[in-house]
């Protein structure tokens, strides 16, 4: 094999592209997991986002206008979960999965005859004296916007979840909702924002990957990312930042798997793309076993479904 | 504004009615969605549900479909309902299903071309121990590790679609296929191939297993300890517990029984209307699975009759794209909301509906 093409700094920069639609839908899932609320509709969120964040790119020919449309897009999806599961009390786990199950019909449909067509580019951000530091501008300060869009959510995020008000409530929602409910706090419309939110990210995602990422659409094209989003909530313990050092951690496998195949390493492609999906069953089982699943601390109420009595 | 009380006890006439409820619900909006794509929506409800059965022109194909296509499903669906009733959840259904097709096509082939009596029935083992072996990875691991069986479950599906990309283009690929991917035809290789068993009924051993799992599973839910014990852990886990229901087992023999029926279902269609190992030969019968056990509402006979009518959208379906330009995903649409509006009216089994006066206070 052919080891000169690996570039290191290529590799890294690579990382924060790669890593950044499984971060924007992480995030989401966990402000949605810290109000108590189980989604697990994010593959079926992401994929809507991708698409409708690609058409609406693509007949508007801006690249923003569709990330704003696929936010809408994975927002009005994950409404359909919060009226199910928040008014009318169903499953949580059921419907999350047929959240799942419409959006890859949804884009599909939707998708139709925008197979390989070319979405509107978006350009990278030139930050000036900063893109030209030797070695770190390349990796951290030569991206397109939505990088750095996604690192403010996670810190924006973090400090509201730990220093304001309203994210206390979201939190006391999630640990004990009868409790919060008795304190006087609106427990199911919290809850209905907070699942919006987490729509929103979803689909922010999912157009970051037909937009900048691939940039195309093809069906399926989200191929599980919403399901490692979510192991990736897990792997956080619930954490925002821990989130985002897991997201750059995975999108490192993501490239050097993809940097491997092209190499053309002695391992069947197939066998190569399979180790995302082993990593992350491995990440989740040492997550959960013995002594890390005391520092897990997940949400109290979490999958839990709240009926107010009387 | 509206008011939910809890029933002390679902409501044993709703229950019946949701799945009802539910399906018409999703005729009419699933005619808006088809007026929305242009087309008329009475004609192409008739096409989807009505049409493949009684239509003369296209009955004498799309009957024996009916069977075909409701077999796996139904042989699926059964397996899952156990496992979804003790709030286990298996949603890697899809992936059992590759394995086992797999397990299945790979005793066929290295028997090849030898004749025996035996070899349909091994590969019907090797099918239920595919299935049965993959499902057992969460189930080891949510009881060793404590680990996530709905995640592990479905990122294992991932994996299977790639090893069985890897078989059909490596491995198992016909030796004799001029490099084309996919394997040799095992429907044309007599000692192997699961043919129908009564001409023109599309009736093949997947479908009599199907009929074989729902009278099991119906004896072992109601008449069976086990059954109690998989009832108790899905109404109340704590009383479970005190019963002496160990946790662990259950979720072995429950994801393990969902494991092999959808094994087996993989291995009956890889050998039948599959004919051969191919990349995409898998048809998302796993998730479909999931519908069909809400729809038939975790009971073995209900769901055998969602089986069929799940299997007649496939086929009404099929039949709208080649005469209306139906977009196929349309009805990939149309199942999803299915699943919506089922799970939507079942609060009316749960719950009553009051309206709020509004108190002096």
């Amino acid at each position: 094999m052919d080891f000169s093409s690996f570039n290191p700094m290529v590799l890294a920069a690579a990382l924060m592209v790669a890593a950044t639609p499984i971060l924007l839908a992480a995030i989401g899932e966990l402000v949605v997991e810290r109000s108590g609320v189980l989604n697990l509709g994010v593959e079926g969120m992401m994929i809507t986002g991708a698409v409708v964040g690609f058409t609406a790119a693509v007949t508007t020919g801006n690249p923003y206008l569709g990330m704003l449309a696929a936010m809408a897009g994975g927002a009005a999806l994950s409404l359909i979960f919060g009226v199910l599961t928040q008014l009318l009390k169903a499953n949580q786990v059921a419907s999350g999965l047929a959240l799942t199950l419409f959006g890859l019909g949804f884009s599909a449909l939707l998708g139709q005859g925008y197979a390989g067509v070319v979405p509107p580019r978006t350009a990278k951000l030139d930050l000036g004296l900063l893109s030209d530091i030797p070695v770190l501008g390349p990796i951290l300060f030569r991206h397109d916007p939505m990088v750095y869009v996604s690192v403010a959510i996670v810190v924006a995020v973090w400090f509201w979840l730990t220093y304001t008000r309203s994210g206390r409530i979201l939190r006391a929602v999630g640990e004990n909702h009868d409790a919060a409910h008795a304190l006087g706090y609106r427990v199911l419309r919290v809850r209905i924002l907070a699942i919006m939110f987490g729509g929103a990210c979803a689909g922010m995602g999912g157009a970051y990957l037909s937009l900048i990422r691939v940039p195309q659409w093809t069906e399926g094209m989200t191929a599980g990312i919403g399901w490692i989003a979510l192991a990736l909530v897990v792997f956080a313990s619930w954490r925002p930042v821990r989130a985002m050092l897991g997201a750059y951690l995975f999108g490192g496998i993501l490239v050097l798997q993809l940097n491997l195949q092209a190499a053309g390493i002695r391992i069947p492609a197939e066998y190569l793309a399979m180790s995302p999906y082993l990593i992350t069953i491995l990440v989740l089982v040492i997550m959960s076993s013995g002594r890390a699943r005391k520092s897990l601390a997940a949400p109290g109420s979490l999958g839990k479904p709240f009926h107010a009595a009387g | 504004m509206l008011r939910l009380d809890k029933r002390p006890q679902p409501s044993k006439r709703w229950n019946w009615a949701t799945p009802f409820l539910a399906v018409l619900l999703t005729m009419i909006a699933g005619g808006f969605l088809f007026m929305a794509l242009g087309k008329d929506p009475f004609i192409a409800i008739k096409l989807i549900f009505w049409d493949p059965l009684f239509n003369p022109q296209v009955a004498d194909y799309s009957r024996p479909q009916l069977l075909v296509k409701a077999g796996p499903l139904i042989l699926i669906a059964v397996g899952l309902s156990v496992g979804f009733r003790a709030g286990i959840w298996n949603i890697g259904a899809e992936g059992q299903y590759i394995i086992g097709a797999l397990c299945g096509a790979a005793v066929a082939l290295a028997f090849w071309p030898a004749e025996g009596w035996y070899i349909f029935p091994l590969m019907v083992l090797a099918g239920a121990f595919g299935g049965w072996a993959w499902a057992m990875i969460p189930a080891i691991l949510k009881t060793r590790f404590n680990t996530n069986e709905i995640l592990v479950s479905l990122l294992l599906v991932y994996v299977a679609e790639k090893i069985l990309a890897a078989m059909s283009v490596g491995l198992m690929r016909n030796p004799d296929g001029a490099g084309f991917p996919g394997s040799r035809n095992i429907a044309q290789y007599p000692a192997a191939a699961n043919n129908e068993l009564i001409a023109d009924t599309g009736m093949h051993w997947g479908v009599v297993a199907a009929f074989i799992a729902v009278i099991f599973t119906y004896i072992m839910l109601h008449r069976h300890i086990l059954g109690f014990q998989v009832q108790l852990a899905g109404q109340a886990p704590r009383a479970a517990k005190f019963a002496g229901v160990a946790p662990a087992r259950l979720v072995v023999l429950c994801l393990g029984f969902s494991g092999a029926m959808a094994g087996l279902a993989g291995m009956f269609e890889v050998s039948g209307p599959a004919r051969l190992v191919s990349i995409d030969f898998n048809a998302y019968y796993g998730f479909t699975a999931i519908i069909v056990a809400f729809l038939g509402r975790l009971h073995p006979v209900g769901i055998a009759l969602a089986g069929l009518l799940m299997a007649l959208t496939y086929i009404g379906g099929e039949l709208a794209q080649f005469t209306l330009g139906l977009p196929s995903a349309a009805i990939q649409v149309f199942q999803g909301m299915l699943l919506f509006f089922l799970l939507a009216v079942d609060v009316l089994s749960n719950y009553r509906i009051r309206l709020k006066t509004h108190e002096a206070a």
